[in-house]
């Protein structure tokens, strides 16, 4: 069999890996459009911020292809799909003949139709990357159009470099489709304090500038604000061109069904380029369950593997900014009878937690802030595992199984377990110093306590230090 | 209680090193006291303890134990079952008569007749119809003549141990990385001096205290202990950070935290480029297992992660170790290997007062797996499938390397397959107890149900010799000599302190006794400095190599560390310091990918079960169930579930609990605590039959180390009416 993946970006590359390992001898082909080996876009961020190098993004090694037997082509961009000789072309005429295709052509950076935009840099690929680097390096302060993930992430990484940033936003709130309005402006505050200026409900409708590049950005209302650097974070849209003009079923993305294949059933699609039952993802986790889905039909591996969707879980990568949003976020209280919601807010300490529960089920949250219960949050959100009862506990954990210690000597019940290692209680030890013993030495000759790990000495020697007081007050 | 005698001393750290400069090994105090200088019987910490037998009314002896202050690892230090370890040499549980089908019988007739159905099932069936199975808590010695008896007197390739369930997966991983598997590469006393430890799924508070004296010398001196573990287990309450992870997902975490190190500027790119390997590679694959990835798997916040990462990062002697609760699962192997590649990042292997480690857990877990009781390797540490191994084995033995078996099946697929037409027909078992310790327990009951003949060695009537054939009594630890290899690579000796009963034998004169009536006379002697002496020469040159000590070295030295080629050479306190034991003296990185757990939760089975250990219990609880003070401690098995899950589920603390897995039920009573995760619950294997842990576990086996899935299983929990 012939396999033709279409796109070696995250998707791409995870195809053809995950097909490698459940069949070594399909016959792979992988084309690419960038120039790139496949990298790990959700590290870019970290790119830009410099806590991760360029090269340590790369998800295969060159080598990898010639070692598991796989043809890649870089850089050559297929320009047509001819479903009459199942075969590709690319833009240097080559012709890749096909059993199976899988279109994984990801999307595009969208930037706005309005004068100048050219002096922008799009913040999408590797190269976008390097290019926003370099005058990063150079630049006063930036303007970076657009407060969604990519936005924010991006805002925050060049605010980490030392550069002022302004981000501005065309909602009411940043990150408007995971946020609610309350959490959207405790980000804008948590950024603030970090070196971005928070701009929401603006439009921009002109990037300025001169021959040596941009000097800011001109608002609706005629207001410029200053920046030698000017970032497009506008959002993406799926690359579906090749999939509409080969007469395959195309709404926002490539239509797919739950075995992620389009009307034709020779072709797939899977990642940012598909859509399944209503839904475009952008975010890497589904791709990479399509994949596996994908992988798993193709090789024959489990020929009853379906797609059912994804739960969506949005983490920023930002230093300092813990944020994490899941599901649905835009419930409030009193939407109906059905959903519970409980929310903490602490604005002075850009605090903000949300859970919505229907059913005793976590549907939806926000975690910005610090907060020890993301991990337990995303898992029961993933599994939709049944919550306690205590829901304060869910928002504070710790707070419901912090039992009060009685680690005084003088509030420890007698039966309590004091040396863990030799079993002995305080009742023990009390019933030791009656008999005579006056020290944490006399009393280990007879109980054994502390003869372990040693870490009950304290506590021997609080009890009989404590015994031996109240001798002296009896006394 | 008997009152203790006045040599205990001060116990704190006094006996600690200082810490710096790193203290050489072996140079602890000077011993005093009196009674015979010997090593408790339990785990791998081989604490030492002095004997004292005194004759009482009645004819009885009257043991007295006290810890002993000259060996490093317990620094006078003993837990409740080393200071009641001598109860079981007097309180009457012991087997002191062989038992043939239940009846008491004399040596002579029950060596003949197993000797006797030997030949026969072996004339029937070919040699590998007999199967030999042996345990971790078997001297050097007898692990050493049993393999060579499997070998030469049996000729089959039929031989494991169950050892297989403990430190399998490590050894694997450090072989893989290292050349050589020597568990904890440097001595004990160096963790005192370290800034941070990264320790991940061991829970030493209650499975080797003693071993807690060098983490809290570490912590007094401002050292961080990080722990990685599921539960807020004893270990992980006295630790600066506690990783509470999903059970299945420590091999996710360990590829975030390296994930985070790189990222964050913690490689030591000076180290990696001198002294490894293979690191492009795993930095390439480590693009995939971003902290907010590893998050969402592993439930561990990236922000914890980082502050692991921090605390290792910039402390300037860190170790990371590993516990059985990383290493017991179906891709334990990798998982070992994603945390020493961490290590290797940081550059901390081999590098002297950092490292890591393998804390191993059975009394001679380390000697263990050394000498041949291991399905595909012969003593020295070497490979069955090595023609030079076999020439250089086959010589010291008197035989032809073409006579020698090749590898058998390792642990667990050797029980699968008793009694089934291609596998074994007979089992002889010597140390082990595997009706309690192995996983799917009822399913390996009914697979011994069909044997032909089931001989078990043991000093007293466990689940399994119950279920014998022919039972043998053997002499316990107090009662015989021999020599035991700790944790930390160190050669002890164990000497006879008291007398054994009448009617007891040890394991080498069984092996001889054997051995003589299958036709081997000479070769299988049942003193054991002879064998010593014979497998000091048969381990020459091998990796393991312990032809330089002697029984005088160890005693004058408190022991000796392997590699030790030549009675002139000092041991190898720390081998990896000039170089690792690969043939280019680099350490190789690997990449390793996580993959979930063989069985995952589902509607049915709703919950996670991970087994574990509790202090007074030492392994299936043969011997410490037998003990008054411990069964007290200790009386019976639990369920330990958090409050929100008893809350759902309606539970009460106290009230009895059955636990339901795809394999078999196990009942235990409830203990509500907030120290586990509400999607798990856990369960001590130390008992048997309907309080039997193992009932449950999966025996989903690793590719590499074929470790069972011992540490997470799909169950759910019902309330017994």
């Amino acid at each position: 069999m012939r396999l033709v993946v279409v796109g070696n970006g995250m998707a791409g590359s995870r195809l053809v890996s995950e097909v490698r390992a459940r069949d070594k001898d399909i016959d792979v082909t992988v084309l690419g459009a960038e120039t790139w080996q496949p990298y790990n876009r959700v590290l870019l961020s970290n790119v830009l911020a410099g806590t991760s190098g360029p090269d340590q993004v790369r998800m295969l090694d060159a080598s990898w292809y010639a070692d598991h037997d796989v043809t890649a082509v870089f850089g050559d961009e297929v320009v047509q799909i001819d479903r009459d000789t199942k075969s590709v072309i690319t833009a240097s005429g080559r012709r890749e003949p096909y059993d199976v295709l899988v279109l994984a052509t990801g999307s595009e950076a969208v930037v706005p139709p309005i004068p100048g935009a050219e002096r922008a840099v799009a913040f999408r690929t590797l190269d976008d990357c390097t290019a926003i680097l370099a005058a990063a390096g150079v630049a006063r302060s930036a303007v970076v159009v657009g407060g969604g993930l990519l936005g924010v992430e991006a805002a925050r990484g060049l605010a980490g470099r030392g550069l002022p940033v302004t981000l501005l936003h065309l909602a009411g709130h940043l990150m408007e489709r995971q946020l609610d309005p309350e959490a959207g402006l405790v980000l804008g505050e948590t950024l603030a304090e970090l070196g971005v200026r928070t701009r929401t409900g603006v439009t921009v409708t002109e990037v300025l500038g001169d021959e040596s590049g941009p000097t800011g950005v001109r608002l609706a209302d005629g207001e410029v604000v200053d920046g030698d650097l000017v970032i497009m974070a506008c959002g993406v849209r799926p690359l579906a061109g090749l999939a509409r003009d080969a007469g395959l079923e195309v709404e926002r993305g490539v239509v797919v069904d739950d075995e992620l294949r389009t009307d034709d059933p020779s072709i797939y699609a899977i990642g940012e380029c598909a859509q399944h039952a209503g839904t475009v993802y952008g975010l890497v986790a589904p791709a990479w369950e399509q994949a596996a889905i994908v992988a798993d039909l193709v090789t024959g591996t489990d020929k009853n593997a379906r797609y059912r969707g994804s739960r969506l879980v949005t983490r920023l990568k930002a230093k300092s900014v813990e944020l994490a949003a899941m599901g649905e976020t835009h419930v409030d209280e009193g939407a109906d009878k059905s959903t519970e919601v409980v929310r903490f807010s602490h604005r002075a300490r850009g605090t903000y937690r949300k859970l919505v529960i229907r059913d005793g089920r976590l549907v939806g949250a926000i975690l910005l802030g610090e907060t020890t219960a993301v991990g337990t949050l995303t898992q029961l959100y993933d599994r939709g595992g049944p919550l306690p009862g205590d829901r304060a506990g869910l928002l504070f954990p710790g707070l419901s199984s912090a039992a009060p210690v009685a680690d005084s000597p003088v509030r420890m019940p007698d039966s309590a377990r004091v040396c863990q290692c030799n079993n002995v209680t305080k009742g023990q030890i009390r019933a030791c110093w009656e008999s005579g013993a006056r020290d944490a030495d006399a009393v280990a000759a007879v109980t054994r306590a502390t003869t372990g790990c040693g870490t009950c000495r304290e506590a021997v020697e609080g009890i009989v230090g404590w015994l031996c007081e109240q001798e002296g007050v009896s006394a | 209680m008997k009152p203790l005698e006045s040599t205990i001393g001060p116990m704190p750290m006094t006996s600690l090193p200082a810490p710096e400069p790193v203290k050489a090994p072996g140079s602890g105090r000077a011993d005093s006291g009196a009674g015979t200088a010997t090593h408790c019987p339990y785990c791998a910490l081989q604490c030492g303890m002095r004997i004292s037998a005194t004759a009482a009314p009645g004819g009885r002896q009257e043991i007295s134990i006290t810890p002993r202050d000259d060996i490093p690892a317990n620094a006078g230090g003993l837990c409740q079952k080393g200071w009641t370890a001598g109860e079981l040499l007097t309180n009457g549980a012991r087997l002191t008569t062989p038992l043939v089908h239940g009846e008491p019988a004399t040596w002579d007739d029950a060596l003949d007749y197993i000797a006797e159905r030997i030949r026969r099932i072996q004339a029937e069936h070919g040699p590998d119809a007999v199967a030999v199975f042996g345990g971790g808590g078997l001297t050097n010695e007898k692990a050493y003549l049993l393999g060579k008896f499997a070998r030469v007197a049996l000729r089959t390739s039929q031989i494991d141990y169950n050892g297989r369930f403990c430190m399998s997966s490590a050894a694997a991983a450090s072989i893989r990385a290292f050349g050589m598997d020597r568990g904890m590469p440097f001595p004990i006393t160096d963790l005192a001096a370290a800034d941070a430890v990264l320790f991940a799924g061991g829970n030493v508070a209650e499975t080797m205290p003693p071993f807690v004296r060098h983490l809290n010398a570490m912590r007094e001196r401002g050292g961080r202990l990080i722990v990685a573990d599921p539960r807020l287990t004893a270990t992980a309450k006295s630790a600066d950070l506690h990783l509470q992870l999903t059970p299945g997902t420590d091999l996710a975490l360990a590829l975030g935290l390296l994930h985070i190190a790189i990222a964050d500027g913690y490689a030591d790119e000076d180290y990696i480029a001198a002294r490894t390997t293979g690191f492009e590679a795993v930095r390439t694959s480590l693009a995939a297992w971003w902290p907010e990835r590893v998050e969402r798997i592993t439930g561990v916040p990236v922000a914890q992660m980082r502050e692991a990462v921090r605390l290792l990062g910039t402390a300037r002697r860190a170790m990371v170790l590993t516990g059985r609760g990383a290493e017991q699962h179906a891709k334990g192997t990798d998982t070992v290997t994603a945390f020493i590649n961490l290590a290797l990042a940081l550059g901390l292997p081999g590098t002297e007062g950092s490292g890591y480690a393998c804390v191993t857990g059975q009394g001679n877990g380390q000697g263990g797996r050394e000498h041949g009781q291991k399905a595909d390797q012969l003593p020295g540490y070497r490979k069955i499938d090595d023609p030079a191994a076999r020439a250089h084995v086959a010589a010291v033995w008197g035989v032809d390397p073409e006579e020698l078996p090749g590898p058998g099946r390792s642990a667990y697929e050797l029980l699968d397959a008793l009694g089934t037409p291609a596998g074994p027909k007979a089992l002889l078992l010597f140390g082990s107890n595997p009706l309690v310790s192995a996983p799917r327990a009822g399913h390996v009951a009914e697979r011994i149900g069909d044997l032909e003949l089931l001989v078990v060695s043991d000093l007293v009537l466990s689940e399994t010799a119950a279920r014998a054939d022919v039972v043998l009594p053997s002499t316990q630890w107090a009662e015989e000599s021999g020599t035991m290899t700790n944790l930390e690579g160190r050669v002890l000796l164990r000497r006879r302190a008291v007398a054994p009963p009448s009617g007891v034998r040890s394991d080498l004169a069984v092996l001889s006794g054997l051995a003589g009536r299958l036709g081997h006379p000479d070769g299988f002697p049942d003193d054991p400095r002879a064998v010593f002496d014979e497998l000091r020469r048969a381990s020459a040159g091998g990796v393991a190599d312990y032809s330089g000590i002697t029984y005088e070295r160890i005693a004058a030295e408190t022991g000796v560390f392997w590699p030790c080629p030549a009675e002139d050479h000092p041991g190898t306190p720390r081998p990896f310091l000039d170089g690792f034991a690969t043939p280019d003296g680099r350490a190789r990185f690997v990449p390793v990918d996580h993959r979930p757990a063989a069985e995952d939760i589902d509607e049915d089975y709703p919950l996670y079960l991970t087994t574990g250990r509790v202090l007074a219990h030492y392994q299936s609880g043969a011997q410490t169930r037998r003990i008054g003070p411990l069964v007290q401690a200790a009386p019976e098995a639990y369920v330990e579930l958090h409050p929100d899950l008893a809350e759902r589920l309606g539970v009460t603390a106290g009230e009895r609990l059955r636990v339901v897995s795809r394999r078999g039920t196990a009942e235990g009573v409830a203990r509500v605590s907030g120290a586990i995760r509400a999607d798990t619950v856990f369960m001590p294997f130390h008992w048997a039959g309907r309080a039997s842990a193992n009932q449950l576990t999966n025996a989903a086996l690793d590719p590499t180390s074929r470790m069972p899935e011992f540490k997470v299983c799909a169950v759910r929990v019902e309330r017994v009416a």
